[in-house]
């Protein structure tokens, strides 16, 4: 059923409504274990769209095998999701900061505290994101290093490549996630792809394992694939690549491959000389789990981050 | 004076973005000041031009005490006040957001890094940042009540009110916070305006800033002894959220004391101008903060009211 959580009257003419669909067992006991699905907090990113959309298709064709409430949140920012704005478009600030929420701030932090409000009481909730549009990200679950005892054990089943156990933005304190493990909701993020673009490859991989993690916590008996091992990593065993030049970046690689310490990742070269500037290598063994897909770049932008292994 | 680049940042086709430092007297480090962060905070560059020619001028007249500095950063981000862009151009990330920052990071959390580790070899850390709600407010000295703030030195500034603010989670990455984490004594000087130049504003920002220099021993400079600030906290200061939204018709200016049930605001239909709701103020108090956007949300903050204490 599709319900309204958030209601805004804009000034002019137009009501702003954050839904969600709620999909429940024909035949409810009252303890069924409940699933938030989150996406479109950052109105650039896409990914979440189309497995918020394959999600609900999927529970739709099998209705017979939910056992419990999923709960479908596609798009927290639904102005920003219509312009293509990353940021709220009434203040410009990134929503993922404003968590809980309060009443009578600003309308971002009124919107923040009608969602948490809304969510609380779920067992688990995954707040899907597609990263930014500088850089690709194979799929992966991001938790901050306070949360790890309670939530790694679920995000093992969301089929990724890796979990990354890091106070990064997506899951510091003012994220939705952080606010969310404040008061008992098993929350994790997902990064996958790049925004303003949809990778059906790493969505159906992510569906596939929202199912694996819906039959862990008994919401889906239907079947599901036998979900791989992800690496967790922090800190200590990530390299981050930074370039020291401005340019374009080449890339000599492709994203998602393993590397052997010294391998070429790529170049940043001179458009007005023809020149190569800077040539990039790893410098360790690993995993090219983030790679630079806006190709112009500035002194210190963000080129690459390996995991060790 | 003395000018030193302390970082340029490099990008293949513009010129590198360039910051400076201002360097007047010599000796202990006694107080930075840092102004625009933001590509739109003209007013901020401003304040801190004119604090520049005024503390070249003390200089000159030898007035600057023997064996202090202080340091003026106008800007950090040149290339976006060049095309009135808020944030960082190639990546759109907010300088201010990126505090403490990593040498080895992104571009601007390399440039958090340098401007932390700079500013933190000085005593005073002074900052004119911009506010996150559209509006005029009532000039102050803002610090975070981090445990090591110290609200009697703010109160040297003589604006007419010090606010102590609980940092919420953004607040954590700002220069400031991070200077009091260092030990630093680290103060916001809001003035009210950011994209527009105000000029009697940038005056008092500029005379408040003299003024707890020469408080400080750090310069000797005569000025009127400005106010007797006032204290505030997070509780003395309530939000006022409109009840409805539409056209934001204020009935009242900042530092106007109004009574409990006064009507603050009308919100009006944005189509055949009828009153749609009031705001009404909740108490008794001064109005501290006003939204100056042509449009009002509902359940959103219109108005900080400073609540008057009854003995
Ligand atoms: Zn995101």
């Amino acid at each position: 059923m599709i319900e309204t959580v958030v209601k805004v009257k804009l000034p002019v003419d137009e009501t702003l409504r954050i839904k969600k669909n709620r999909l429940t067992p024909d035949v409810m006991h009252g303890n069924e274990p409940r699933l938030a699905i989150v996406s479109g907090i950052h109105g650039d990113e896409v990914g979440g769209q189309y497995i918020c959309y394959e999600l609900i298709r999927r529970i739709k064709q099998d209705y017979a095998s939910l056992k419990g409430i999923v709960d479908v949140y596609p798009a927290i920012n639904p102005v920003g999701l219509d312009i293509a704005k990353r940021e709220s478009p009434f203040t410009d600030v990134d929503m993922n900061t404003c968590f809980p929420g309060s009443e009578g701030g600003s309308i971002d932090e009124y919107i923040a505290s009608q969602v948490v409000k809304d969510m609380e009481g779920a067992n688990v909730c995954v707040d899907v994101h597609s990263s930014s549009i500088y850089l690709k990200e194979l799929p992966q679950v991001r938790m901050n290093d306070r949360d790890v005892d309670k939530v790694l054990s679920y995000a093992y089943c969301l089929n990724t490549d890796l979990i990354w156990v890091h106070p990064s933005n997506t899951v510091k304190e003012g994220s939705l996630s952080y606010a969310l493990n404040n008061i008992g909701v098993k929350t994790m993020v997902i990064e996958a792809g790049v925004a303003l673009k949809i990778y059906h490859d790493y969505c159906n991989k992510l569906i596939d394992g929202i199912f694996c993690l819906m039959k862990n916590m008994g919401i889906w008996s239907g079947e599901t694939i036998s979900f791989k091992q992800a690496l967790v990593v922090t800190d200590s065993n990530i390299a981050y690549i930074n370039c020291e030049t401005s340019g374009i970046f080449v890339a000599e690689l492709e994203h998602g491959t393993k590397v052997n310490k010294g391998d070429v990742i790529g170049r940043i070269v001179k458009v007005i000389t023809g020149a190569v500037e800077e040539v990039l290598t790893s410098p360790c063994d690993g995993l090219v789990f983030s790679l630079r897909e806006y190709p112009l770049v500035e002194e210190g932008s963000l080129i690459a981050r390996i995991a060790k292994c | 004076m003395t000018v030193e680049e302390i970082m340029s940042v490099s990008t293949d086709y513009r010129e590198d973005n360039q910051i400076k430092a201002f360097r007047f007297g010599r000796g202990r480090k006694s107080a930075a000041i840092v102004g625009a962060m933001r590509g739109n905070e003209y007013q901020q560059l401003y304040i801190c031009s004119l604090l520049i020619h005024t503390l070249e001028r003390i200089e000159e007249r030898g007035a600057i005490v023997a064996g202090k500095e202080i340091m003026v950063i106008p800007s950090l981000n040149a290339h976006s006040a060049n095309i009135g862009k808020k944030y960082w151009g190639k990546d759109n990330s907010d300088i201010n957001r990126q505090f403490p920052g990593n040498e080895q990071g992104e571009p601007t959390s390399r440039i958090a890094a340098k401007v932390l580790s700079v500013a933190s070899e000085y005593s005073y850390g002074i900052q004119f940042p911009s506010f996150y709600l559209e509006g005029e407010f009532i000039p102050h000295v803002r610090m975070f009540a981090t445990g090591k703030e110290n609200s009697s030195l703010a109160t040297q500034f003589g604006m007419p009110y010090v606010v102590i603010a609980k940092p919420r989670a953004f607040d954590m990455s700002t220069l400031n916070y991070n200077l009091q984490m260092n030990g630093r004594n680290a103060f916001s000087i809001y003035t009210s305006t950011t994209v527009n130049i105000d000029e009697a504003l940038a005056g008092q920002a500029v005379s408040a800033v003299l003024r707890f220099l020469t408080r400080m021993g750090i310069i000797r400079y005569q000025l009127h002894p400005g106010y007797i600030a006032t204290v505030l906290g997070d509780k003395e200061l309530v939000n006022v959220k409109s009840p409805a939204s539409g056209v934001l018709h204020k009935c009242c200016h900042i530092n106007q004391e109004v009574e409990r049930g006064d009507i603050l605001a009308e919100i009006l239909n944005p189509y055949d101008g009828s009153v749609i709701s009031d705001i009404i103020a909740p108490f008794d108090g001064i109005i501290f903060f006003a939204n100056t956007e042509p449009l009002a949300f509902e359940n959103s903050a219109v108005f900080k009211l400073i609540k008057k204490l009854h003995a």
